[in-house]
C-alpha cells in the first residue's frame, strides 16, 4: 500500500504529461515502420535513434530532478552513474560478439586478445547473461550511491562541498576507465557490437524497439517518481531541501532519507545509460567527463526544477537544439549557446520551462474569466 | 543559587549541571545548572545574550557543551545523541525564529511533525489513515489555523507561523517542549490566547518557555529562573524572582 492517493500521484498534468509521450511514441514508431520512405513525414531509422538516445538522457535528467529537485541534493556527478548503466550493457553486448570479433576469439574480446590477455577477469565473468548484466545496471549505480551517499550524507555534506565531490567521483572514474588494465577497454571503451538477446542491433525492428523501450522505461520511471513525491516521503524529502536541520529537529534521520532518494536515483540513471550504449553503438571513458554531468543539471535548470517533467523537457528541448547546432556551421560554439541559455534562463526564467508555462496559463486563465461574478463585497 | 543536588537526579525530567560552552573563546555558558521536574511548566528570563537559546541548543543536541551533564528522564545522555535522536527521546523545540516549511501547506507541516515512525519506507508505504488527518484537524483547532489548513505556510504572518510551531510541538507530542519565545510578534490579545494554549499544555507535559514579555510570564504563573552571562541569576516565584536587587539591575530595571 502506497502512502499517497491515485489521484494526488497522477495528477492532471501526470496523465497529459504520459498521453504525450504516448502519443509522440506511437507516432515514431507508425512513421518509421509503415510510413514509406518517399513520403515526407516517414521517420528514418537514423532519426529513430537519435529521439531514442534523447529519451535516455531525459531518464538521467529526471533521475536528477529527483533529487535535485525535491531533495535539493545537487549532484555534478549523475554522468557516472549513466556510464556505469552503460558500460555494465556494454559488457553484456560484448560478450554478444563470441567469435565474430576481428581476432576471432573464443572467449576473449578483442581489445583483450590485442592486450594479450590469457583470460576473462573476473569483472567480466557473468556478463554473458542477459539477466545478469540487467541486474548489474542497477546494482553497480545502486551500490556506489548507496556507498558513496552514506559516507557524504552521514558527514552532513551538503550543498557546494556535495556537488564538489560528486564531480571528483566521476573525474576519478574518468581517470580509471582510461587505463588499459581496468579491463574495460581502455580509451576506446566497449563498441563493435553486434546482437541483443540474438537481435542484431543494427536491425531497424531492434532500433525500433530499443526506442520504445526508452520510452517505456521514462514513463515507469516518472510514475516511480511520482509516486516517491506524492507520499509522505515526498513531504519530508522537500522539508529537507527546505530547512534541512528543522527536520531534524522533527526527529528525522535525514541522512537515510536522503540515502534512499540517491540511490534510487542513481538506479534510474543506470537504467538510462544501458538503454543509450545500444543505441548509440559505443560506451567510452569520455561518458564519465565531469562536464556531461554539469549539462545533464542544465537541461533540468532549463526546463524547471523541482517538476519532473521539465527535466524531460528541458532534456529534449536543449538536446534538440544542440543537435540543430553541431551539425551546423555554428557547431564550434555549441557550448558558448549552452552556457548563454543557461544564463539566459537563471536570469529571466528562474523557474525553467516549466515555470513559463504556469505563468502563461495564470494568464490565459485570467483572461478567458474576465466576467466573472464580482466578488461580493464585505461591510458597506 | 540553586546548584542542583545530584540526589534530585531521580525525579527530574531535565538535568543540567555545570554546562560550558564557548564560541570562539566567548563564553556562552558559563557553569550553567538547572533542574526541571516532570510535569513542570518553567519560564526563563534573562537578557539578551544570557545563554537562553544556547541552552535550548545543548538540550536538543544542536551544540555540544564544553563541560558539564545534561540528563533526560533521570539517565539518558543528552550529550552523546545526535538531534534526531533527542526529538525521537521526545524532546520538541519550537525555535526563536519561526521555522516552518514554507513551501508546504499549513496542514502538511502538522503532518510532518505528527508522532509515529519516522522511517523512508512507513513514509513510502504506511498506510494513510483518517485518524491522522484528525489528529492533524484537532491540533490545528487548537491553535486557530483550521481555516488556513490548506494555506502555504509561507503565507502566514509572524503570528501564525509561531502558532504553527506550537501546533507542530503539540502533534509531536513530545515528554519536554522547548518553546523559545513563543509570543514575539503577538497583539495582546494572541499572547493571551498563547499563555492559555501553554497553560492547557502543561496539565499533560513538561514545558519550558523563554520569554522576555513579562506581563506574558505573569499570565504563565509558574517558576521562574533568570539567566545572566550564561549561569542561573535567581529562580523562584515571579514575585521573588522580580524582587532581586540583581535581576533588577541586568534585566528589569533597564
Ligand atoms: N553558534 C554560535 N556561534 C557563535 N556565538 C554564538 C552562537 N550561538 C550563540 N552565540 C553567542 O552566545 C551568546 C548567547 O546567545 P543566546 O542566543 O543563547 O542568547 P539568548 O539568551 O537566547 O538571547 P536573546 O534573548 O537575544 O535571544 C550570545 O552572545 C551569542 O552571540
Ligand atoms: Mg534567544
Amino acid at each position: 500500500m502506497i502512502n499517497a492517493d491515485a489521484h494526488a500521484i497522477l495528477d492532471r498534468r501526470s496523465k497529459l504529461f504520459l498521453i504525450i509521450l504516448a502519443v509522440i511514441t506511437a507516432w515514431v514508431v507508425f512513421a518509421n515502420a509503415v510510413i514509406p520512405e518517399s513520403s515526407q513525414f516517414h521517420v528514418s531509422n537514423g532519426s529513430v535513434v537519435l529521439y531514442g538516445k534523447y529519451l535516455t538522457y531525459a531518464l538521467l535528467a529526471l533521475s536528477i530532478d529527483l533529487i535535485w529537485g525535491y531533495c535539493g541534493i545537487l549532484s555534478l556527478g549523475h554522468g557516472a552513474f549513466f556510464a556505469l548503466g552503460g558500460y555494465a550493457m556494454g559488457m553484456y553486448l560484448m560478450r554478444q560478439i563470441g567469435t565474430r570479433g576481428v581476432y576471432g576469439h573464443p572467449v576473449l574480446p578483442d581489445f583483450m586478445v590485442f592486450l594479450n590477455w590469457r583470460e576473462l577477469p573476473w569483472a567480466w565473468v557473468g556478463f554473458d547473461w542477459f539477466i545478469y548484466a540487467a541486474i548489474m545496471v542497477f546494482l553497480v549505480p545502486g551500490l556506489l550511491a548507496f556507498v558513496f551517499g552514506w559516507f557524504a550524507f552521514r558527514s552532513r555534506v551538503t550543498g557546494v562541498y556535495l556537488s564538489i565531490i560528486t564531480q571528483a567521483m566521476t573525474y576519478a572514474l574518468l581517470l580509471a576507465f582510461f587505463r588499459n588494465d581496468m579491463g574495460f577497454g581502455g580509451n576506446n571503451g566497449l563498441t563493435d557490437f553486434k546482437d541483443i538477446l540474438g537481435f542484431s542491433v543494427q536491425a531497424s525492428g531492434t532500433r525500433l524497439t530499443l526506442f520504445t523501450l526508452s520510452a517505456l522505461a521514462l514513463a515507469a520511471c516518472f510514475v516511480l517518481c511520482r509516486i516517491m513525491v506524492a507520499s509522505t516521503y515526498g513531504k519530508i524529502l522537500v522539508a529537507i531541501r527546505d530547512a534541512e536541520s528543522r527536520t531534524r529537529f522533527l526527529g528525522y534521520r535525514v541522512e537515510h532519507h536522503k540515502l534512499l532518494v540517491f540511490t534510487v536515483s542513481a538506479m534510474m540513471a543506470g537504467l538510462a545509460g544501458a538503454l543509450y550504449v545500444p543505441q548509440v553503438g559505443i560506451i567510452n571513458p569520455s561518458e564519465f567527463s565531469p562536464a556531461n554531468s554539469i549539462e545533464a543539471v542544465i537541461w533540468v535548470a532549463v526546463g524547471g526544477r523541482g517538476t519532473l517533467i521539465g527535466a524531460v523537457v528541458g532534456a529534449l528541448s536543449v538536446n534538440a537544439m544542440k543537435t540543430a547546432f553541431t551539425t551546423g556551421v555554428l557547431a564550434p560554439y555549441w557550448l558558448f549557446v549552452l552556457g548563454a541559455i543557461f544564463i539566459l534562463v537563471t536570469l529571466a526564467l528562474p523557474k525553467g520551462i516549466m515555470g513559463l508555462v504556469d505563468r502563461l496559463m495564470a494568464a490565459w486563465k485570467a483572461r478567458t474569466r474576465p466576467v466573472a461574478p464580482p466578488q461580493p463585497e464585505t461591510g458597506a | 543559587m540553586t546548584r542542583a543536588d545530584p540526589n534530585q537526579v531521580t525525579p527530574s525530567i531535565l538535568y543540567l549541571d555545570g554546562i560550558e560552552v564557548s564560541f570562539d573563546g566567548y563564553r556562552a555558558l558559563r557553569g550553567l545548572s538547572l533542574t526541571l521536574d516532570k510535569g513542570e511548566l518553567r519560564a526563563i528570563i534573562g537578557p539578551n545574550g544570557a545563554g537562553k537559546t544556547t541552552m535550548m541548543d545543548i538540550v536538543t543536541g544542536k551544540t555540544r557543551p564544553d563541560r558539564g551533564t545534561a540528563l533526560f528522564a533521570g539517565s539518558v545522555d543528552l550529550t552523546k545523541l545526535d538531534e534526531s535522536e533527542i526529538a525521537e527521546l521526545g524532546i520538541g523545540r519550537k525555535f526563536q525564529k519561526p521555522t516552518v516549511f514554507e513551501s508546504q501547506s499549513v496542514a502538511d507541516n502538522v503532518l510532518l511533525a505528527l508522532s509515529g515512525p519516522r522511517g523512508p519506507w512507513s513514509a513510502l508505504f504506511g498506510l494513510r489513515s483518517r485518524v491522522d488527518v484528525d489528529r492533524i484537524d484537532a491540533v490545528l483547532a487548537k491553535v486557530r489555523l483550521l481555516e488556513m489548513r490548506d494555506s502555504l505556510a509561507g503565507a502566514l504572518s509572524h503570528g501564525q507561523k509561531q502558532w504553527l510551531e506550537i501546533a507542530m510541538l503539540l502533534a509531536q507530542n513530545p515528554k519536554l517542549l522547548l518553546v523559545d519565545e513563543p509570543v514575539a510578534g503577538m497583539t495582546d490579545a494572541e499572547t493571551e490566547t498563547t499563555a492559555a494554549l501553554l497553560r492547557e499544555i502543561n496539565a499533560e507535559h513538561t514545558i519550558v518557555v523563554v520569554e522576555h514579555d513579562m506581563d506574558f510570564v505573569r499570565m504563565l504563573g509558574c517558576r521562574v529562573t533568570c539567566l545572566h552571562e550564561g549561569a542561573v541569576l535567581a529562580e523562584g516565584a515571579l514575585d521573588a524572582v522580580s524582587a532581586d536587587p540583581r535581576v533588577i539591575e541586568v534585566y528589569l530595571g533597564r
